[in-house]
């Protein structure tokens, strides 16, 4: 099911254009987030508002229902650094004040708006007539949007999302952002978009996000077959696409999720292994659990690191920072406001330490993996603050072996592949050594 | 007789580099059950703390005479420097004298380091205190109600009796008291900064985070009576107001340097919970309710805190600038410090449009190297005077 098919070189160049393998549902997934840069590009002369939102605790079933063009910025950013742009946007952002010290999304959206608002397909961004500030599980997400507000001056409403500090949603949390939803919100998009909110229309898409919901976490709970037929990892930043930007809630997305699955199903089916840009992986040699996002700048040369070794990332916790679905959670068209506000506060970076460590370990067991990998990303301290004593404790609690690489987000200069291969590849010696101890252990038994 | 200002500066000096805390140690001892809550910056209600009979005390980082060695292996060299010096003081034992830790809700970092408390010392009291970003009191009022309500009732547990209604009058009342004191400190040092300089302030202030606040509020007030019967000579200084300090700490002698340099500084937000909220708190009524009230309503402006209008951004900074009569501002932040850095363009901004002339510089509260901020503060001093004198 899956077609080798020529990759468009982001910049010009005479080396000829590496081959690169997707699967169907990759490449559909490509054309939705296409699509909706162009429904971005020519909202304003479709007479359509834009909205602007970030991804974690995003709304869009709620968004949909005032008939806004939707735009995430971390996507925006993530394009551009997988298209190579973002290198001189965040340069630019520097020139222009911004600190070397701060998150790279936020420097990268403000340098594309320094360059005109290309975005990454090439036409030119709208913008947001409202900027929808879902704050969670990241602080500087409310810096973000009153800096884009500054350059802007373009409506902004704010939805504050506690922190799981205690590791539990209390009822009065719950209340907080439903209260929100109701007394600032939802008037704020009314008022903005000029269309009466519909709760029935927020229903229906909610039942969409349900049922697609369910095929997501069928998906990624594939992994736990030997071989596992996805990577958990690079592969899953296809898979929550859809899910986590513009298109949850969409009948395209229901789509989308149905046609993945059922892809996965036949690989589970025929025992094959993930596809990877390079091809199948036809020897699975290692099953990890990685925490922590990807670098998106120099994505492939990194996946292909793993798969050269022959590692399959069978979990990470980056495919839950959009919604911990795996976990149980759905939307629920019966309590539409309440489940938005349980969505919010569940989001996978609005978990408190010891729980993400609880997921982590448990990952680690269900997965049957033989340890954990933590990319550590410089622009992320919602990520990364403290990642190291979740190392520590994930290899007491699991005797499983844990390693530390890092990167970052969108910033060619954090990235570098030498010393990332060779931890990786002592990394695996570790994991090898720890086996074959394993297996004289129990051979002398 | 009146306590000199040697004399005040030099106790305030001793508890400030104090990093076994013996000052909390002995008020513990003083009466046995006592308990002590530890906070970090920026805010939290110590109004609930105190009314539980507890001692606040804030812990403000290791600064510049501490070697972190434990608390450097569980961050990255990207991460600010405070955590890793607080972690230091709990994993060497020295906040062993503190029953509890508060984190308030100021950034991804120290939200973080509430979990990693949680799970390194679970015999300890840890709480996140949230704060609402919506300041609606029948939405963000009545989120922040709860978590106060939560904190009190845990603090009630922890103290074995529970936090009366009028326990927390009381405490306010306290809190007014030095909350006025403080006030009475800035203003005395805006009006008259050679007489009560920033070096000697600050340390007055950090005081505040191991004392008492009865006891403070008396070292407060004898400090001003006690500058004012010095005689200091004026100098032909610029008045800046220093921004961008309210969590992790500039080194003491950051502070000294940019006095040096040629600036008096006429307002600043270190220890800032002490000046969060920015009046009175009615020691009457609903205790909680009047304490989530000041906070939505009346306290101060911060990159931790969401600006609702585009146009009340930097509007307090201004406001200082213009009531202390400050003649430029001085961005001081933490390395890596995102609220500070992510806030500081913004600022910039807002000044930019005011005229009102800024530098930036960054450091790290170990700083050692003064010479780069003292020649950077002193140009920027010098520059003043000559726009001045245009």
């Amino acid at each position: 099911m899956s077609t080798p098919i020529q990759m468009m070189p982001s910049q010009p160049s005479k080396k000829p254009a590496p081959k690169v393998q997707k699967e169907d549902a990759m490449w559909l997934q490509k054309e939705m987030i296409n699509a909706n840069y162009h429904e971005l590009a020519t909202a304003h002369e479709r007479g359509k508002k834009v909205s602007a939102t970030f991804v974690p605790g995003n709304l869009n079933e709620l968004v949909m229902c005032f008939d806004f063009a939707r735009s995430l910025p971390e996507t925006n950013a993530l394009q551009n650094g997988m298209r190579k742009k973002s290198g001189k946007m965040i340069m630019d952002a520097e020139r222009d004040g911004q600190s070397e010290d701060v998150c790279t999304y936020v420097k990268a959206d403000l340098g594309m708006m320094l360059g005109g608002e290309i975005g990454p397909t090439g036409e030119k961004l709208p913008t947001p007539d409202l900027l929808l500030l879902s704050y969670t599980g990241c602080f500087t997400f409310m810096k973000w949007f009153e800096l884009v507000r500054q350059k802007y001056n373009c409506e902004t409403v704010m939805l504050h999302t506690p922190y799981q500090g205690d590791g539990k949603i209390s009822q009065s949390m719950r209340d907080y952002v439903v209260k929100q939803l109701k007394e600032s919100v939802i008037p704020t998009l009314e008022r903005v978009s000029g269309v009466k909110f519909d709760i029935d229309r927020l229903r229906q898409y909610m039942k969409e996000s349900a049922r697609a919901e369910d095929d997501l976490v069928k998906v990624l709970q594939s992994a736990k077959n030997r071989p596992s037929p996805i990577d958990g990892y690079f592969g899953a930043v296809y898979y929550i696409g859809p899910m986590f930007t513009a298109f949850r809630g969409t009948p395209e997305a229901t789509q989308y999720y149905d046609v993945l699955r059922k892809e996965i199903d036949a690989r589970v089916r025929d025992k094959k292994g993930p596809i990877t840009p390079e091809g199948e992986l036809t020897e699975e040699k290692y099953r990890l659990v990685v925490e922590g996002p990807p670098n998106w700048t120099s994505f492939r040369d990194f996946w292909k690191m793993f798969a050269d070794e022959g590692a399959v990332v069978v979990a990470s916790t980056y495919a839950k920072v959009g919604g911990v679905y795996d976990l149980g959670f759905r939307h629920d068209p019966d309590h539409p406001l309440e489940s938005l506000a349980e969505y919010c506060l569940g989001c996978y970076t609005n978990m408190n330490f010891p729980q993400r460590i609880d997921m982590i370990c448990r990952y680690i067991e269900e997965y049957e993996a033989d340890g954990l990998l933590i990319n550590s990303i410089k622009s992320c301290n919602s990520f990364s603050a403290g990642q190291l004593l979740m190392l520590r404790e994930v290899e007491k609690r699991t005797g499983k072996p844990a390693a530390f690489i890092e990167s970052d987000l969108v910033d060619p200069r954090y990235f570098s592949a030498a010393n990332i291969k060779n931890r990786l590849e002592s990394y695996f010696q570790m994991i090898k050594q720890k086996r074959s101890v394993a297996g004289a252990a129990v051979a002398a038994h | 007789m009146a306590e000199m200002v040697k004399d005040i500066v030099g106790r305030c000096e001793a508890l400030f580099e104090d990093l076994h805390f013996d000052a909390v140690k002995q008020w513990k001892a003083a009466v046995p059950g006592r308990k002590a809550i530890g906070y970090m910056p920026v805010y939290v209600p110590r109004e609930i703390v105190h009314a539980a009979g507890m001692l606040p005390v804030g812990i403000f980082g290791g600064g510049d005479q501490m070697e972190v060695i434990q608390g450097d292996a569980y961050y990255q060299s990207y991460i600010c420097r405070i955590p890793r010096s607080t972690l230091e003081l709990g994993l060497t034992g020295r906040l062993d004298c503190l029953d509890g830790m508060l984190f308030p809700s100021i950034c991804d970092v120290i939200r973080n380091l509430s979990g990693m408390w949680q799970i390194l010392f679970k015999d300890k009291y840890v709480r996140y205190v949230d704060v609402p970003q919506n300041y609606l009191d029948s939405v963000g009022g009545e989120f922040y109600i709860h978590e106060m309500q939560v904190l009190r009732d845990d603090l009630g547990k922890l103290a074995g009796k529970p936090v009366t209604d009028d326990a927390l009058r009381a405490s306010i009342a306290v809190y007014n008291e030095n909350r006025r004191a403080v006030q009475d400190l800035y203003a005395y040092r805006a009006q008259k900064p050679w007489q009560a300089p920033t070096s000697e302030v600050y340390l007055v202030i950090r005081a505040g985070m191991v004392l008492p606040p009865e006891e403070h509020t008396k070292l407060v007030r004898d400090y001003i009576a006690a500058a004012e019967l010095e005689n200091r000579p004026k100098r032909d200084n610029a008045r800046v107001v220093l921004t961008g300090s309210f969590c992790e700490q500039p080194p003491l002698g950051l502070i000294k340097s940019i006095e040096m340099s040629g600036c008096y500084v006429v307002d600043d937000d270190f220890g800032l919970v002490m000046r969060w909220l920015l009046d009175e708190v009615p020691a009457t009524g609903d205790p909680l309710l009047e304490l989530s009230k000041a906070f939505l309503h009346r306290s101060n402006q911060q990159a931790s805190k969401y600006d609702e209008k585009k146009e009340d951004k930097g509007k307090l900074l201004v406001h200082s600038v213009k009531f202390y009569g400050a003649e430029g501002v001085i961005f001081a932040a933490p390395s890596f410090c995102d609220p500070a850095l992510l806030e500081r363009p913004m600022l910039q901004d807002v000044l930019a449009k005011q005229k009102i002339p800024y530098t930036a510089f960054k450091y790290a509260e170990n700083t050692g190297q003064m010479a780069p901020i003292r020649e950077q503060a002193g140009t920027f001093a010098d520059s003043i005077k000559l726009w001045s004198a245009a």
